[in-house]
């Protein structure tokens, strides 16, 4: 039988569709991104089925993270402005002047773990330095003879109440290893400034665990 | 389409062209970059806002109120988990000094005290007679305990729609039940 040869069809693929769309995505992504800061203290959040988000602004977040039984905290506030804010309430309160300079680093910070008197130090050592931490920083004292914690998140109270009129969020990020006194700690600090809300950041499950 | 249409097509007029190359551009090579940077973009963005759950705490200033209120709440409905070291963790109902059941052991999780928040509550509406009176749950952790064993049981209530829950300091009498003095 004479087979009919079949006529080749071209072997290359129009691109032009596939191109627009992985440009609009591309576009997509670069629009909605926000960079992620570097994380100081990286704290591995225990699961929970709740699916509540964390609020995206006005929130004040004290990380409890690091080594079980010697647990640090950390602290940080959302938003650059109101970072300096609190940066500056923070500075008058413990007679310390921060330059421009110091303010801008400390903007872009996510949180910090230094106690105040050092904070300065901290704050001009070169970015390399800084980024890496989480074991180099201290943590925030939260003593009762010295308990920079609970100034530091009564500032960025008063900044949130006198700059967006609002109660500020406080979020617990909370290590899953971290001893239950530590967190206790925290949670008793920020009671005693009647801040009996909270959010805990946690991971997401299933029900069925 | 890419591929621009150019040379042939009615070429009536029987004058030599030279013939034109296709215009047509391989796009293959920009389709390979942007789902680099697409997948770059994917992987560097923190798009999923961190989950959370709420927390509300009584007020310092209440909490001695409901020490005096303890007495009054309903020891049938009353359900005490103690949270241990080494993910234990145990439940009584009642009092402490004389508990109406328990204290028995318990693990986390579905087929654990799930099962048993679940039936519990069931028990103190029927007691109660009322939908809204269900269990209360009182949560102790111990000095052992781990964050995560609070947010596991915290979670369960969440689960098993346990409204009325507080997180209590523990007692040395709840410590000896646990076996951690």
């Amino acid at each position: 039988m004479a087979k009919g040869k079949m006529k080749k069809k071209s072997m290359s693929v129009d691109m032009t569709a596939m191109c627009d769309v992985s440009f609009l995505l591309l576009t997509f992504f670069v629009l909605t991104s926000t960079a992620k800061l570097p994380e100081p203290l990286p704290v591995d959040t225990p699961n929970s089925t709740v699916q509540t988000k964390l609020p995206e602004s006005n929130l004040a977040t004290v990380t409890i993270g690091g080594e079980p039984g010697k647990e640090k905290v950390f602290f940080g506030v959302l938003g650059k402005e109101d970072r300096i804010a609190t940066l500056e309430k923070m500075g008058s309160r413990y007679q310390i002047e921060f330059n421009d300079e110091e303010k801008q680093v400390f903007a872009y910070t996510e949180g910090i773990g230094t106690p105040i008197n050092e904070l300065k130090k901290f704050l001009n050592q070169p970015a390399d330095v800084r980024n890496k931490i989480g074991a180099d920083q201290p943590g925030v004292p939260t003593d009762s003879l010295n308990n920079q914690l609970k100034d530091w998140v009564e500032m960025a109270r008063t900044v949130a109440k006198e700059r967006n009129n609002k109660v500020l969020d406080v979020a617990i990020k909370g290590d899953a290893e971290a001893n239950y006194p530590a967190v206790k700690k925290v949670i008793d600090i920020l009671q005693e400034q009647r801040v009996n809300k909270f959010f805990l950041v946690t991971g997401l499950r299933n029900e069925d665990f | 389409m890419a591929e621009l249409n150019t040379g042939g097509g009615g070429n009536k007029d029987k004058k030599v062209r030279s013939k034109k190359q296709n215009a047509g551009v391989d796009l293959t090579a920009m389709v390979d970059l942007a789902f680099l940077l697409i997948t770059f973009f994917m992987l560097t963005t923190s798009m999923n806002k961190p989950q959370s759950m709420n927390l509300a705490m009584p007020d310092k200033q209440a909490e001695l109120d409901i020490e005096d209120q303890k007495t009054k709440v309903d020891e049938n409905r009353t359900m005490t988990i103690l949270i241990g070291g080494d993910n234990k963790v145990k439940w009584y109902m009642g009092m402490v000094n004389n508990p109406i059941e328990g204290p028995t052991d318990q693990t986390y999780g579905k087929a654990g005290i799930r099962q048993v928040l679940l039936e519990k509550d069931k028990q103190a509406i029927a007691y109660s007679r009322e939908a809204d009176k269900g269990l209360i749950v009182i949560i102790r952790a111990s000095e052992k305990a781990t964050y995560r064993n609070l947010v596991d049981i915290l979670d369960e209530m969440a689960i098993s729609g346990i409204k009325s829950y507080a997180l209590v300091d523990i007692t040395p009498e709840d410590l000896e039940i646990l076996g951690e003095k």
